[in-house]
């Protein structure tokens, strides 16, 4: 096991490598100047020209890659062209906010979309399921900065239970992680249903029920193993896609996270940020991947099999001792 | 021999689909007695399975709906028992085998847990006897237990349905519903399968309803054969009198199927055309479309059933009762 992860993150490298060259030639072909925006509109054209230089933007794009992935592997993510601050300082006290607000609306919507999916699919063909059906498929269709403008309204300005932005407190994370976490929920839901349905109708499922097994069992024990495998897969999916996607509720709700952070950087042509801020968003979507393999291989033993060495369990060793008392 | 330990009457399932009702099992009657084996024969879709089910009363709840009919299984009505009780009869007094063993165990469970499983839900005992006994089961099958904590994937086809076979056997049952065990296997597997089966019975003097369409294994292995057709039981006798005088069309038709080594016909004569439709099955004889001595009567009203031998019922206008 040890050695398909080591291997797996050596395999992280030609990725990571390939994701840096997609971003710089991105940048590179975009338009925009961050040296003209730095000087403002006043600065002569020799200014800019000059402080290009200087920057290093008028070298070939080769040449700025090859820097670029110097610096990184002997870490230094770079100063930003506009705070003149290190950029891994800046990344070091803004990733903790974009984790914890994705960590915690995800846990939201797997402890939330997980039993909910559960009670769907049990009750299928009945309104019940109907019901949570429909109400997924909003919360799905919405998008997420629909729901945090709404919860902003009820919850801030009308009850004003809640403040309306900032996570100075705790209460100002409860906006922006249940407005991140309805549409995942939803998602979690739909896909613990469908996966759990598919799963109850197998030939196994009816073996289980005929040894006499209460429906508890058929569900808890034989199924939602099976089913959880495909869940796992998207939770995993999600987990990445929101480490991106989280910018929406850090503009809204002012949560100084990395998405705000590369937003920033991308409207002001930070290459610095923009380029080590995906990098390290990339890395962790990676990892994230990483860790739902492994967590595959340890529900399902035929991924297990397939790079595990074969270890005997402990009815082996029962049949090993007969043996000897066999003999004797 | 003489007790009746299951007697199904006029059984009748039906399938309810959104634009269909397909008429899977339709007012049978059964019955097997302590220690016999019965053959239920017939083509796929015959409802076979969906009989098999019933007993246990496992098919699909939301679709499958009992229109009528009684299955006492030792002196008790199994369709009258609560879910409760009914979970204390399957696995433990009436079992099942699968069709298909490729996907009747759970990919995810070691074999050995699966069958420590049936025994434990059954019986009031720790799980190491429980595992205990679940390794006397897998040696009984033939398979070393130290492949005990080994998951389905690393077994063979033959060996997941010894394992299937443990499974059903691990509390031994009274009655043992066999579909098709034999039938995803290859015919040397078949064969140890079936001498299997043959030992376990006799050890353990199981009933044994054995769901086939391979009349060769029901010569060989069964003491009365019911044979079915578009859901009816069309004919039904000990296997001695349905093999040497066979009294229904369908069945003469499924004898003119087979090949034979010592016939001179080069051909086979196979039963020309399909099964009804289930959802629209004819309003007479359910055969009669593919019978070659068909006449207006059989086409007019549904035939009922005729004793031509002590036994041997032929569901059949033309068929002649005994004496």
């Amino acid at each position: 096991m040890l050695r398909y992860i080591g291997k797996r993150l050596l395999m992280l490298i030609p990725v990571l490598l390939g994701i840096s060259l997609v971003v710089i030639i991105l940048i590179d072909i975009t338009p925009g100047d961050p040296a003209r925006m730095m000087l403002g509109t006043q600065a002569t054209e020799e200014q800019v020209e000059q402080l290009r230089e200087d920057l290093g933007l008028n070298d070939p794009i080769y040449v700025r890659y090859g820097r670029f992935l110097w610096n990184t592997i002997n870490g230094d993510f770079g100063t930003s062209l506009m705070t003149k601050r290190p950029v891994a300082d800046e990344m070091l006290l803004r990733l903790p906010y974009t984790l914890l607000l994705v960590s915690l609306s995800l846990v939201m919507s797997v402890i939330i979309g997980i039993p909910i999916g559960i009670y769907a699919a049990t009750h299928q063909h009945t309104w019940r399921d109907s019901g949570v059906m429909f109400l997924s498929m909003i919360c799905v269709s919405v998008p997420s900065f629909v729901f945090a403008l709404l919860l902003i309204r009820l919850f801030g300005v009308k009850l004003q239970w809640l403040p309306l932005s900032g996570v100075e407190s705790w209460r100002g994370w409860i906006l922006p992680c249940v407005a991140m976490g309805l549409g995942l929920t939803a998602l979690i839901a739909r896909q613990m249903r469908s996966d759990l349905l598919e799963i109850i109708r197998q030939d196994y499922i009816t073996t289980a029920r005929a040894k006499g097994l209460s429906e508890g069992k058929v569900i808890y024990r034989h199924s939602l193993k099976n089913a959880a495998i495909p869940v796992i897969m998207v939770i995993g999916g999600v987990f990445g896609s929101s480490l991106g996607g989280s910018l929406i509720a850090e503009q809204i709700y002012s949560i100084p996270g990395m998405g705000d952070y590369i937003m920033k950087g991308l409207s002001n042509r930070d290459y610095p940020v923009i380029q080590s801020g995906i990098l390290v968003i990339s890395s962790m979507f990676a990892l994230v991947i990483l860790l739902v393999d492994v967590i595959f291989a340890l529900v399902d033993p035929r991924i297990r099999s397939q790079y595990v060495s074969k270890k005997r369990g402990r009815m082996s060793k029962i049949a090993k001792e007969t043996e000897e008392i066999q003999a004797v | 021999m003489e007790e009746n330990l299951l007697e199904i009457r006029d059984l009748a399932v039906e399938y309810h689909t959104d634009d269909d009702v397909i008429y899977a099992v339709n007012n049978i009657d059964l019955t097997v007695k302590k220690g016999e084996t019965l053959g239920l024969v017939g083509e796929t879709g015959a409802g076979k399975t969906t009989i098999a089910k019933s007993i246990l009363r496992i098919l699909p709840p939301l679709q499958a709906k009992l229109m009528s009919g009684e299955i006492i299984f030792d002196g008790q009505d199994v369709l009258k028992l609560s879910e409760k009780e009914m979970r204390k009869i399957r696995g433990n007094r009436i079992a099942m085998i699968f069709q298909d063993p490729m996907t009747a165990l759970n990919p995810i469970e070691t074999v050995g847990y699966q069958i420590a499983e049936a025994i434990k839900q059954h019986n009031k005992i720790h799980r190491s006897e429980a595992d205990k006994r679940a390794c006397d089961m897998l040696e009984m099958v033939g398979i070393p237990m130290d492949r005990f904590d080994e998951y389905p994937h690393q077994f063979s086809g033959g060996m997941k349905q010894r394992v299937v076979i443990a499974m059903a056997l691990a509390c031994n049952p009274g009655l043992l519903l066999a579909d098709e065990p034999t039938t995803a296997l290859d015919v040397t597997i078949q064969a140890q399968v079936l001498d299997m089966m043959r030992s376990l019975r006799t050890r353990l003097d199981t009933s044994v309803i054995l769901i086939t369409h391979d009349l060769g294994v029901v010569a060989d292995f069964c003491d009365s054969v019911a044979v079915t057709y578009a859901g009816e039981i069309v004919e039904r006798g000990t296997a001695r009198h349905v093999f040497k005088s066979p009294g229904h069309p369908y069945t003469l038709g499924l004898f003119g199927s087979l090949p034979r080594l010592n016939s001179t016909e080069r051909r086979l004569s196979p039963i020309k055309g399909l099964m009804p439709d289930p959802t629209d099955l004819p309003k007479g004889c359910r055969f009669c479309d593919r019978c070659p001595e068909a006449s207006e009567q059989c086409r007019e009203a549904p035939p009922a059933g005729v004793e031509t031998e002590p036994g041997h019922i032929v569901k059949c206008h033309l068929a002649k009762g005994a004496g």
